[in-house]
């Protein structure tokens, strides 16, 4: 161990991952010992919500420290700015390696005219590529000095698809396709039971996407010298639909013996009365006479999703969460066969959840529930840089911490651009620093449609406003005791009894939303 | 069926934008395309990803300031039309309006991006006019 203390980050992402389908969270079918160590060791976040529930918005929140109407990434396909704030940036000036491999998703993945800089890497076989910042300095992308990109899918420009082609041709085609020949998200049904991004895949393990990040990783990590500092983003592609482990794994849990999830309502008519009671995108995403975004296939209605295509889901979910887990315990051997473990802080956490079967739904969207904002997050701090009580915070904290919790153990200063305080260390210190509540915003169009939704998170509650869209007043809303109703199924916005709270509540969200000065910027991409 | 819009306000006069804008042939100078190349009215115009679209020009009106197209037989777009509309503000100012409509429905959006960024280039060249009294 060198004697001078070291600033290292080991940031692993998953994506669309649920906090309750990872053991230290009460998981129960898939084995997560690895990431359950980390979480006994450090901080588990017991509520932590994304700023949004889609993947760019959510990831540029991370890097930003900033609230969606701040950074603008207000949908899929909306590029978060070059110049725009970056907590690796800063790391990065103060002299630290950075790195980040896996999923970045800044840019959109749909771009035939290779209009951004996540797509053409792989092809120009650059480590990075350079920029000018605003201040005149050259920086590289988004503050990282190594890029390698990898999402689900075998094809397109990234990094993980180009070396599958390379090495093995053969398999491209073995992962599902996630989009269909219209370029939607594809609704094609597979596996048992015909559930949709559902696919029996051939590929053997070692070629999925989870172990080329972790490998990738591996490399990075031991390219690095004893003394270098480092900020490594790890950003894992699973859980993402489309579930499509290889299945040389599918024996590690048998759908067939899966219980429903208890978010499942198996009942139809008891199903449908929950969600009348919400406001309408719910329902009329559900019997298919509203689709308003890109985040599920169009030609698929989730009134048909059946209960052993949930299970079936389900588990899926649960094969790939382990793969992941073992392809984490491959990575953090490294740091300690080479001695520095005790000096890497880890956070661990995902972009947002997934319905799985809650609901009777499947995938996300405009829905504001622990489904989809009720995220794993935990945190290791380095044994060599503080000493930390391992604990549980009950406190609300959003994604939006991230950037000032890097910036914190790195020794630097907040960042004047972020918009929330550091993970807090335990409840005592969560109300010290201010963390009060977490804002979550939600905005999509889809030519023409419109829903936006605007939620706080505080105490126990729960609270949605619609604004004014294409199947809303603006009237409607959410409101749930998440002590009292965990699953969200008694909507309270209209109960007399808590008429009061929820006022409290929407003043105070109005209060501390951003307030967007800058034009909405142009959605390039469904994705 | 997709549709998009996108536009720019310009620091030029309209027969100075259109002068660019007008020519089919020159569309690689301005939208980011790395090649184009007309033979009457069909234009096949080569993407920086090495993608080919085979257009049908369909108008150039230099009295409307009006241009029309559209991308034919592609196996995968079964409709379109996109337009650019140069429309003049002032004598020393002008608006250029491009829009298209699309099946597939989502590539109107990655259209639309790469026309956004053909022109974000003629503001460059050009300059950006602000009206209504707006602050630069």
């Amino acid at each position: 161990m060198s004697s001078t203390r070291r600033r290292r980050i080991l940031f692993v992402t998953t994506d669309q991952q649920r906090y309750d389908g990872l053991g230290f969270n009460g998981g129960r079918i898939a084995r997560t010992p690895v990431i359950d160590a980390l979480a006994a060791e450090g901080i588990r976040y017991e509520r932590a919500l994304p700023s949004n529930v889609v993947c760019m918005p959510s990831r540029s929140t991370m890097l930003t420290g900033q609230h969606v109407s701040t950074h603008g990434v207000w949908m899929n396909g909306v590029p978060l700015p070059v110049d725009a704030p970056s907590i690796a940036a800063d790391l990065h000036r103060h002299g630290m390696r950075t790195a980040l491999i896996g999923k970045a998703h800044f840019e959109p993945f749909l771009d035939p005219f290779a209009l951004f800089t996540e797509n053409t890497l792989a092809s120009s076989g650059e480590e990075t590529r350079y920029h000018v910042s605003a201040d005149g300095t050259s920086q590289p992308h988004r503050g990282f000095d190594h890029l390698e990109f990898s999402t689900h899918t075998g094809t397109g420009p990234l990094h993980y698809p180009k070396w599958l082609r390379e090495n093995h041709p053969e398999a491209v085609s073995m992962l599902y396709p996630i989009l269909d020949n219209q370029l939607q998200v594809n609704a094609e049904g597979g596996g048992d039971t015909g559930a949709p991004q559902v696919k029996h895949n051939p590929m053997p393990r070692e070629w999925y996407h989870t172990d080329w990040v972790a490998n990738r990783t591996i490399d990075w990590l031991s390219s690095q010298s004893d003394d270098d500092d480092w900020f490594c983003w790890m950003s894992f592609p699973d859980p993402h639909h489309a579930w499509d482990p290889p299945m040389s794994e599918l024996h590690r849990v048998n759908w067939r013996d899966l219980d429903l999830p208890p978010g499942y309502i198996a009942d139809a008519a008891e199903r449908e009365r929950i969600l009348s009671e919400k406001p309408a995108h719910w329902m009329r995403w559900y019997d298919g006479t509203f689709i308003s975004n890109f985040e599920a296939p169009a030609k698929w209605v989730p009134a048909t999703l059946t209960a052993d295509q949930v299970r079936e889901i389900n588990a899926m979910v649960h094969i790939q969460n382990e793969l992941i887990d073992e392809a984490l315990g491959r990575v953090v051997a490294t740091p300690k066969t080479r001695g520095w473990w005790d000096d890497v802080d880890v956070v661990f956490t995902t972009d947002h959840g997934e319905f799985q079967g809650d609901f009777g739904l499947l995938f996300k969207g405009p829905y504001h529930v622990d489904s989809l904002m009720r995220l794993p997050l935990v945190w290791r701090p380095a044994p060599n840089r503080t000493t930390v009580t391992p604990t549980s915070v009950s406190t609300p904290v959003g994604l939006v911490s991230l950037a000032a919790t890097f910036a914190h153990i790195a020794g630097l200063p907040q960042p004047d651009y972020v918009e929330a305080s550091r993970l807090p260390t335990n409840d005592t210190e969560a109300a010290a620093l201010g963390h009060e509540r977490v804002l979550t915003e939600w905005d999509s169009v889809l030519f023409g449609k419109i829903v936006s939704l605007r939620t706080i998170t505080r105490g126990t509650w729960v609270c949605t406003a619609t604004l004014p869209g294409t199947v809303h007043d603006g009237t409607e809303g959410e409101l749930y005791n998440l002590v009292d109703d965990p699953l969200q199924h008694r909507n309270l916005w209209n109960d007399p009894a808590h008429r009061a709270t929820r006022d409290d509540l929407l003043d105070d969200m109005w209060r501390h939303f951003p307030v967007t000065s800058t034009e909405r910027r142009a959605c390039d991409a469904p994705v | 069926m997709g549709s998009v819009r996108r536009s720019a306000i310009l620091n030029a006069p309209a027969d100075e934008v259109w002068g660019v804008i007008g020519r089919p042939e020159a569309l690689h100078e301005w939208f980011p395309t790395t090649a184009t190349r007309m033979e009457g009215t069909t234009r096949w115009v080569t993407l920086p990803t090495g993608i080919v679209f085979e257009e049908d020009v369909i108008l150039v009106d230099n009295d409307l300031r009006r241009l029309q197209y559209r991308i034919v037989n592609n196996p995968l777009i079964t409709q379109h039309l996109g337009m650019y509309d140069v429309i003049a503000l002032s004598p020393t100012s002008c608006i250029v309006i491009y829009s298209t409509d699309m099946v597939p429905d989502v590539l109107a959006l990655t259209v639309g991006a790469a026309a956004g960024e053909g022109l974000r280039h003629l503001e460059e060249r050009f300059g950006r006019a602000h009206i209504g009294g707006e602050q630069p």
